[in-house]
C-alpha cells in the first residue's frame, strides 16, 4: 500500500481514441449537453430568422427590422423569458430531489395579487405612505417574498414531515393559491402599479441604459477571467491536471464575447420616438436632426434573472446545501445514512422555490403594470418544461441551473417566434408540447450514449 | 484477560419489531478494542437489523447500547458517527450521481474559510485515502455510478475509515468483490485491528470471515444462538449453529439456542 497514485496505471477500461472534436471537448472540459442546447437555441434563432424573412420577402441576412433577429425582438425576448427563467432555477433543485412543484404558477398569481394590493391599497391607505414613495416598492416586494417563503415552507413541511407526495401537495397548492388569488380583490385587476415597482418589469425606464450596461459587461468579463485564473491556481495548488492554456484562453474569450455581444444588442435597441420626445421635453434637450438615439441597455428583469441564476448556481455547486440536494436526489437512503437531515433540506428547497415564485411574480406583474388573478397561469408547466429541456432529469440527481435558464430562453424564443409568424395560439401550444417531448427524448438518447 | 477490560461496544437485550415480526429479539453482543467479531446467520436472521440499530439507521424498541462503558443515545446515523461508529452498508449507500470525493465527505464536507465547499481539498484527501486502499483508482472526476463494483466498494470502505472510526461495522463487505480484492479487505481488517479498532463483520458465509474473526456470534430468527471464540469451535460446529441453532460445548449459548431435550 502506497500513498501515491501518480505512478500506478489507471484503473479503468481503456479510453476510446478521441477524434479532434473529442480532444477539443476534453481540453476545454465543456459540457456537451450544454453545447447541444446552445446549438439548438442558435438553430431555432436562425430558423426563425429565415422563415420570418422569407414571409416578408427580404434577405434573411439583411436583418430587416421586422424579422426575428432584431435588437428589439431579442431584447423583448429576454424580458419575457425572465419570469420563467427565475423560477426554473428553483425547479431544478425541486426536480433534482425527485419532487415536483405544480403550484408555482398559482403561487405567482397569489403573490402578484398580494403585492399589487399592498402597493396600491394597503401601504397607501392603511400604512399611510404617499403615492410614489420609494419605500412602497421595497415593502411590497418584501411582503411578496415573505409570502412566497411561507407558501414554500407550508408545502415543504407537508411534503417533508407529513410525508404527503409532492405531486399531491402542490397539485392542491395549484388550486388553493389560484383560488386565494381571486379572494384578494374578489377578482378585480389592480392597475396601475407603483412607478418604482414597475421598473422591475423592464420597458424604457426599467433598463439601465448604455453606459451602465457596458460597465456591467466589463465587470462580468473581469469576473470570468478571475474565476478562470482562480480555478487554475486551485488546481495547481493540489497538482491536479490543468487545462491547456489555449483552452483557458478560448473559454475566456468566448464567454466574454457572448457577454459583450448581448450587451451590444441590448444597447442597439433605442427608446421609441414618443418616449424620447417626452424625455427630451422633460429635460430640456433639443432633439437633433435625424432623432435622438437613447439605448435601452440591459433590462432590469434580465439583470434580476441573471443575478438569481448566479446565486442559485453558487448555491447548488459551492454550498453544503446544494451538495446535499444532489446527494438526496441520487440516493435518498444513502444521504440519510450519511447523517443528512433530508427532511429539512426538502423543506428548504420548497422555501427557495416559494421565494423565487415571489420574485417572478414581481417581475411579471411589473411588466404587465397590473396584478390580475390569472397572472402566471400555466407557468408551472413552462417552468417544469424549461428545467427538463435544460437537462434536469425527472428521475432525480442531475440538472444544472444554467441549463434550465437556457431552457426557458429556448421556449420563449419558440413562442415569440411563432407570435411573430402569426401562428395561432393552439398551434403554438402544439409546437411547444412537441418540442418538450422531443427534447426529453433526445436527452434520453444522449444519456444512453455518454 | 479481555473480560477485565471495558468493551468498546456492548449491545444489551436489543429488540425491534416491524409490524408483527420480531426482527431482533433480546439480542446481546459485545465488542472489544482490536477485536473482530463476526455476526453470522442466514438471510433474515436479524444480523443487519441489529447492526443498523447500532449505526442509528433503525430505532430500537428495547435494550441499551453501551459505548466504552457508558450508555449511548443513538437515534440517528449522526449520533452513531459522534461515537466513532462507522458503517459500510451491504448496499454501500453511495450517492451514485456525485463523485468519489463527494461521497467520502458526504455529511462532513471540508469547507473553505468562506463557508463554501472546498472541493479541491476534498479531492486531495480522497486521493490520499484511495491511494492507500486501491492504488490503481484514478477516476475521481466521475460519478460513482460509472465505477465498477469493486471500486464502489473501496469508496464505501474509504469513507468509513477516513474519519478515525473507533468501531467499524462491515455488512457483507466482500459481497461484490473478486478474490484479489477480498484478500485486500482481509489485509485492511488486520491493519485496522492492529490500530485498536473494533470491527463487526457481518456475513452469511462463514468461509469469508472465520479466519479473520476472533469471535463469532450466530443469530437465527432474530435471536442470538450463541457466541464463541473461533479457536474454541470448528467451522462445522458454527455451521450447526447457523443451520440448526445447536450450540456446541465451546460456545456460550444465547436465548436462541436450541433447547436440548433431556
Amino acid at each position: 500500500m502506497t500513498d501515491t497514485t501518480t505512478n500506478a496505471p489507471a484503473d479503468r477500461a481503456r479510453t476510446t481514441e478521441l477524434g479532434p472534436v473529442g480532444r477539443f471537448l476534453k481540453a476545454t472540459e465543456i459540457d456537451t449537453r450544454m453545447l447541444g442546447m446552445v446549438g439548438a437555441l442558435l438553430l431555432i434563432w436562425v430558423g426563425l430568422q429565415v422563415i420570418s424573412s422569407l414571409r416578408l420577402g427580404v434577405n434573411p441576412f439583411e436583418f430587416d427590422s421586422r424579422t426575428f433577429l432584431t435588437a428589439r425582438n431579442l431584447w423583448n425576448l429576454s424580458v419575457q423569458a425572465s419570469a420563467v427563467a427565475i423560477m426554473a432555477t428553483g425547479m431544478v433543485l425541486v426536480i433534482v430531489m425527485r419532487n415536483i412543484d405544480l403550484s408555482v404558477g398559482s403561487a405567482e398569481g397569489l403573490i402578484g395579487m398580494v403585492m399589487g394590493f399592498a402597493q396600491v391599497h394597503f401601504l397607501v391607505k392603511a400604512v399611510g405612505l404617499e403615492l410614489g414613495n420609494p419605500w412602497i416598492w421595497a415593502l411590497a416586494l418584501a411582503i411578496g417574498i415573505a409570502l412566497g417563503l411561507m407558501i414554500g415552507a407550508l408545502q415543504g413541511f407537508v411534503i417533508a414531515y407529513m410525508e404527503v407526495p409532492a405531486f399531491i401537495v402542490t397539485l392542491g397548492g395549484l388550486l388553493i393559491w389560484r383560488g386565494a388569488a381571486w379572494w384578494v380583490t374578489s377578482g378585480q385587476t389592480i392597475a396601475p402599479l407603483d412607478a418604482t415597482f414597475q421598473l422591475m418589469g423592464g420597458g424604457p425606464q426599467g433598463a439601465i441604459g448604455a453606459t451602465w450596461s457596458w460597465i456591467v459587461g466589463l465587470v462580468a468579463c473581469l469576473a470570468v477571467v478571475f474565476l478562470l485564473l482562480r480555478g487554475r491556481q486551485q488546481r495547481k495548488r493540489f497538482k491536479f491536471p490543468l487545462r491547456p492554456v489555449w483552452a483557458e484562453a478560448l473559454l475566456g474569450a468566448v464567454t466574454c464575447g457572448v457577454i459583450l455581444g448581448a450587451i451590444w444588442i441590448a444597447n442597439s435597441y433605442p427608446w421609441p420616438i414618443g418616449i424620447v420626445r417626452r424625455y427630451a421635453e422633460a429635460n430640456g434637450i433639443t432633439i437633433p436632426e435625424g432623432g435622438l438615439f437613447i439605448a435601452h441597455g440591459i433590462a432590469i428583469p434580465v439583470l434580476i434573472a441573471v443575478a438569481v441564476g448566479i446565486v442559485m448556481t453558487f448555491v447548488t455547486n459551492r454550498t453544503r446545501f446544494g451538495r446535499y440536494v444532489f446527494a438526496i436526489g441520487g440516493n435518498p437512503e444513502a444521504a440519510n445514512l450519511a447523517g443528512i437531515n433530508t427532511r429539512w433540506i426538502t423543506m428548504k428547497v420548497f422555501m427557495i422555490m416559494g421565494v423565487l415564485a415571489a420574485i417572478s411574480a414581481a417581475v411579471s406583474s411589473a411588466r404587465l403594470n397590473s396584478a390580475t388573478n390569472s397572472l402566471g397561469t400555466l407557468d408551472e408547466l413552462l417552468v417544469i418544461a424549461a428545467a427538463v429541456i435544460g437537462g434536469t432529469s425527472l428521475a432525480g440527481g442531475s440538472g444544472t441551473v444554467a441549463g434550465a435558464m437556457l431552457g426557458a430562453l429556448l421556449m420563449q424564443s419558440l413562442q415569440s417566434g411563432m407570435v411573430l409568424l402569426n401562428i395561432d395560439t393552439p398551434l403554438q401550444n402544439i409546437v411547444v408540447g412537441l418540442v418538450l417531448v422531443v427534447a426529453v427524448w433526445l436527452d434520453t438518447l444522449y444519456r444512453k450514449r455518454v | 484477560m479481555e473480560q477485565t477490560r471495558i468493551p468498546l461496544v456492548d449491545l444489551k437485550n436489543i429488540s425491534i419489531a416491524f409490524g408483527g415480526i420480531r426482527a431482533v429479539d433480546d439480542a446481546s453482543v459485545d465488542l472489544y478494542p482490536g477485536e473482530v467479531v463476526a455476526l453470522l446467520g442466514h438471510n433474515g436472521a436479524g444480523k443487519s437489523t441489529l447492526i443498523k440499530i447500532l449505526s442509528g439507521a433503525y430505532k430500537r424498541d428495547a435494550g441499551t447500547i453501551m459505548v466504552r462503558g457508558e450508555e449511548a443515545a443513538i437515534s440517528n446515523p449522526r449520533d452513531a458517527k459522534k461515537y466513532g461508529i462507522e458503517t459500510i452498508y451491504q448496499t454501500l449507500a453511495l450517492a451514485d450521481n456525485v463523485d468519489a470525493a463527494a461521497n467520502l465527505f458526504l455529511g462532513r464536507e471540508i469547507m473553505t474559510a468562506y463557508g463554501t465547499l472546498d472541493d479541491v481539498a476534498m479531492e486531495a484527501e480522497a486521493r490520499k485515502v484511495m491511494g492507500r486502499l486501491n492504488p490503481r483508482f484514478q477516476r475521481f472526476k466521475e460519478p460513482v455510478s460509472k465505477l465498477s463494483g469493486g471500486q464502489r466498494q473501496s469508496v464505501a470502505i474509504a469513507r468509513a475509515i477516513l474519519f478515525n472510526a473507533r468501531i467499524l461495522i462491515m455488512d457483507e463487505p466482500t459481497a461484490a468483490l473478486g478474490p484479489q480484492e477480498t484478500a485486500q479487505v482481509g489485509e485492511l481488517v488486520k491493519q485496522l485491528k492492529a490500530d485498536g479498532i473494533g470491527i463487526f463483520l457481518i456475513s452469511h458465509d462463514i468461509h469469508d470471515v472465520f479466519d479473520l474473526a476472533d469471535r463469532v456470534c450466530v443469530m437465527k430468527n432474530g435471536q442470538v444462538v450463541g457466541t464463541a471464540r473461533t479457536e474454541d469451535v470448528t467451522k462445522d460446529e458454527v455451521l450447526g449453529m447457523i443451520i440448526l441453532g445447536k450450540c456446541p460445548p465451546g460456545a456460550t449459548p444465547g436465548p436462541g439456542a436450541m433447547q436440548i431435550a433431556a
